[in-house]
């Protein structure tokens, strides 16, 4: 089992165990960013995850978004320049540019 | 995401089929595609593009943000020749993201002891390829040395779409292989496609080492040179 499938397969599971659930997907990246294009991070509603978005620079602020997508339902694109300093900061060598896509799993 | 996407999705993983998720980035809408079967013909050319080179990204298609999710099916290795070899490639393979199978039909060597938690096939090369089918996203390595057993699976190899062909021994023993090959029936651009000897010249002496070359060489071929 690939990444993808285990953290597709975990969203399902919570899902089923009728949590609500939120998916967050990195769709675009600019410069030197921590992860690729497709890397998937799946959130519930008490905050459990797996999965990243990041080297651990974002997710604080995509999982209290991915909250807000839950409550409404309606999807976010959120944007993040992540300084060098910040990149510093949780341990990567590099900044860069991220673009997030966060769903509800309905 | 809907569930029933979802659940649609991860049955397409299980089932090893490609799957493409087109989502719009501005309303959530999303379309599945498994097997490829698609959309207007623009967007097509996008899809197979990104299906390609095995990489998702964001397209902007009659004004609209769309990310198309690309899930291709785990990359194979057929390992030909249950050597000692094997027993340090397939984990080596395995931790970089291969599904392997191990092909020996001398049952002292694919035994379950020496390949644990891998398929291992006990055909005959030729049959136990042609079962398994290679496509584009496959590698195939020989390693038994012995033209009974490499030869019957690089002739079936060389008919297949795999990204990468190789097989182990001396130069002398490649140019051998090569001319029974050609005896087969296939051209010189054809047998230009096995790497012999396998793997990148690293100087590699033990049989973990020639593994890590094997690896590199296969990386190489997927991610950097289609044409080597």
């Amino acid at each position: 089992m690939n990444a993808s499938e285990s953290i597709l397969a975990q969203a399902a599971d919570w899902r089923a165990e009728g949590r609500d659930v939120a998916l967050a997907t990195v769709v675009k990246t600019w410069g030197s960013s921590p992860r690729p294009v497709g890397s998937q991070l799946v959130v519930d509603r008490d905050g459990r995850m797996m999965g990243s978005v990041s080297g651990g620079c974002i997710e604080g602020a995509v999982i209290q978004e991915a909250l807000v997508v839950m409550e409404t339902g309606a999807p976010k694109l959120l944007d993040f320049g992540v300084s060098n300093e910040q990149a510093w900061d949780v341990g990567l060598a590099c900044g860069g540019n991220v673009q997030v896509f966060v769903e509800k799993v309905e | 995401m809907k569930r029933a996407t979802l659940q649609a999705l991860l049955q397409a993983q299980a089932d090893k089929r490609p799957a493409v998720l087109v989502t719009d980035l501005a309303s959530g809408d999303e379309t599945l595609i498994v097997d490829g079967q698609a959309a207007d013909a623009a967007l097509q050319a996008e899809i197979d593009a990104a299906v390609r080179a095995d990489r998702s990204r964001t397209v902007d298609h009659q004004g609209r943000r769309l990310f198309i999710n690309v899930f291709n099916p785990p990359l194979r290795l057929i390992v030909v020749g249950a050597v000692h070899i094997a027993q340090a490639l397939v984990p080596m393979a395995s931790i970089a993201g291969y599904d392997v199978t191990v092909v020996d039909p001398r049952r002292a060597f694919a035994s379950d002891e020496r390949f644990p938690d891998v398929r291992v096939s006990r055909d005959w090369p030729d049959e136990a390829l042609e079962a398994l089918a290679p496509d584009a996203r496959t590698a195939i390595v020989t390693l038994t040395h012995d033209p009974k057993l490499d030869d019957p699976a690089l002739d079936v190899a060389l008919k297949s779409p795999a990204f990468y062909i190789a097989s182990l021994g001396s130069k002398k023993t490649h140019a051998g292989r090569l001319d029974r090959l050609a005896t087969l029936g296939h051209d010189q651009t054809t047998l230009a496609r096995i790497h012999g000897p396998a793997g990148l010249p690293l100087g590699a002496v033990s049989p973990a080492e020639i593994a890590v070359a094997v690896v590199a060489e296969m990386t190489r071929a997927l991610r950097q040179d289609p044409a080597a």
